[in-house]
C-alpha cells in the first residue's frame, strides 16, 4: 500500500509542475507581448543600434530597476520583467519540489533540490557586480 | 532597419529556427547565435543572451506537457542538474573573461560537432535487466508509459552521466544554448535511459540550466529587451508548432539540410571568429 500511495503522489507532484511549467510560460508571454505593444509603439520608427556591444543600463539588469521601469509603462522595462518570468519559472518549480520531496518523506532529494535552488538564487543575486 | 522591422524579421527567422530545432531535435538555440550574428550583425554577447532567453521558453513549455505524461524522470533530473547548473554557473563566468573572437571559434567547434551528432546513426538505447546499487540507492529507477501499458528501466553509472552534465552546464552557459544533444547523450548512452524518458528529462533539465547562467547574462547586460522579445517569441511558437507536426511526419530529409546549414554556419563562425571579424 505504502508503493501505491507513494505512486499516486507522484503523479501529482508531476501535474503540478507541468502546470506550474505551462502557467510561468503563459504570464511571461503576456507580459512580454503587451511590452512588445508600447515598444514599438513608441520606438518602432527609430533604428536599433546591436553591432557594438554596450552593456544594458542599470535598470535593466536588476530586479528593483526592471519593476521601477515596468511600471512607468516603458516598453522595455515591460519586456524585461516578462523575461524575469520566464527566468523566475525554474526556480519556481525548483522551489516546489522541495516541498513535494518534504511531503514524501524523501530528505536526500530535499537536499538535492535545496542545493539546485541555492545555486539558481546565488546566480541571480550574487552574480551582480 | 528600424526597431519595427527588426522585430520582424528577426522574429520570423526565430520562428524558421524554432521550428527546425523541434522537428530535428537539435534545438532552435544552436542557429539562434549564428543567425543573429552573421545575418543581423549583432554582438555575440547579445545574441548569447536572446539565445538563452529562448532556450528557457522553449524548454518549460515543451517540458510541462511531457512531465504531465509521466515521461521525465524528476529524481533523475532534479539529481543531474546539480551538475548542469555547477556547470552553467562556471561557464557563464568563463564567457564573460573570453574575447568574442575566441567564443565564435568555439560556438563553431560546438556547431560541428551537433551536425554530426544529429548525422551519425543513432545506436540504439543499451537498456538493462540488472540495477545498479547507487542508482537504486538514489531513487532513480522509474517506469514511462508505451502502448501496452507502464514499463520499467534502471538506471546506470551515475558518476559517468554527472561529468557529462557538467560539461553540458557548462557549454550552455559559456556559449548561451541548451546544449540539449550533450544532455540526452549522458542520459541514454552513458546512464543507459530509455530514449525517450531521455529527451524529455533532457528538456526538463535545460530550463533550469539555463536560468543559473541567465542570472550572470542579466546582470552583465547580456540581456536586451528589443533583441530577446522576438527572438523568444518566434522560438517559442516555433518550436511548438514544430512540435505538433513532428507527430505528423518522420524528419529524415529535413535533419541532413539542417545539418549542412548548421555546417556552413559553423565555418563562417570560425572563419570570422579568427579573422578577428567579431
Amino acid at each position: 500500500m505504502a508503493i501505491a500511495k507513494r505512486r499516486w503522489t507522484e503523479r501529482q507532484v508531476e501535474r503540478v509542475v507541468g502546470n506550474l511549467l505551462d502557467f510561468g510560460v503563459a504570464a511571461s508571454t503576456a507580459v512580454l507581448l503587451a511590452g512588445a505593444v508600447f515598444f514599438l509603439a513608441r520606438h518602432g520608427g527609430s533604428a536599433p543600434d546591436y553591432h557594438a556591444f554596450r552593456g544594458e543600463p542599470a535598470s535593466l539588469r536588476g530586479l528593483a530597476g526592471i519593476v521601477s521601469d515596468a511600471r512607468s509603462l516603458s516598453g522595455r522595462g515591460l519586456i524585461q520583467l516578462g523575461l524575469l518570468l520566464l527566468l523566475a519559472t525554474p526556480v519556481a518549480r525548483v522551489a516546489f519540489t522541495i516541498f513535494a520531496f518534504a511531503r514524501q518523506r524523501d530528505w536526500t532529494y530535499v537536499a538535492v533540490a535545496l542545493f539546485v535552488l541555492t545555486a539558481l538564487l546565488y546566480s541571480l543575486i550574487a552574480s551582480r557586480a | 532597419m528600424t526597431n519595427t522591422e527588426f522585430t520582424l524579421l528577426v522574429g520570423g527567422g526565430s520562428l524558421f529556427a524554432g521550428f527546425l530545432g523541434a522537428i530535428t531535435g537539435l534545438g532552435g538555440g544552436v542557429v539562434i547565435v549564428p543567425l543573429l550574428v552573421l545575418v543581423f550583425g549583432v554582438d555575440i554577447r547579445y545574441a548569447m543572451g536572446a539565445s538563452l532567453i529562448s532556450v528557457i521558453a522553449t524548454s518549460s513549455g515543451a517540458a510541462a506537457a511531457y512531465v504531465k505524461e509521466g515521461y521525465s524522470n524528476l529524481r533523475v533530473g532534479m539529481f543531474l542538474e546539480i551538475a548542469t547548473t555547477l556547470g552553467a554557473l562556471t561557464g557563464a563566468f568563463l564567457s564573460a573573461r573570453l574575447p568574442s573572437s575566441r567564443i565564435a571559434v568555439i560556438f563553431g567547434i560546438v556547431l560541428v560537432a551537433s551536425a554530426y551528432f544529429s548525422l551519425r546513426h543513432k545506436p540504439r538505447t543499451r537498456t538493462s535487466d540488472s540495477p545498479d546499487p547507487l542508482a537504486v540507492r538514489l531513487g532513480m529507477d522509474g517506469s514511462y508509459p508505451t502502448r501496452e501499458g507502464p514499463r520499467t528501466y534502471h538506471v546506470h553509472a551515475v558518476p559517468a552521466g554527472f561529468g557529462v552534465m557538467f560539461a553540458a552546464g557548462s557549454l550552455s552557459g559559456l556559449l548561451g544554448i541548451g546544449s540539449g544533444a550533450l544532455k540526452v547523450l549522458a542520459l541514454d548512452e552513458a546512464m543507459r535511459i530509455p530514449f525517450k524518458v531521455s529527451t524529455t528529462t533532457s528538456n526538463f533539465m535545460i530550463g533550469v540550466t539555463a536560468a543559473a547562467s541567465a542570472g550572470v547574462y542579466l546582470a552583465r547586460g547580456y540581456i536586451d529587451p528589443g533583441i530577446a522579445m522576438p527572438v523568444m517569441l518566434g522560438v517559442l511558437g516555433g518550436s511548438l508548432a514544430g512540435t505538433r507536426a513532428l507527430e505528423r511526419t518522420g524528419s529524415g530529409i529535413l535533419r541532413k539540410i539542417f545539418a549542412l546549414v548548421i555546417l556552413a554556419l559553423a565555418v563562417e563562425m570560425i572563419y570570422n571568429g579568427l579573422t578577428g571579424r567579431l
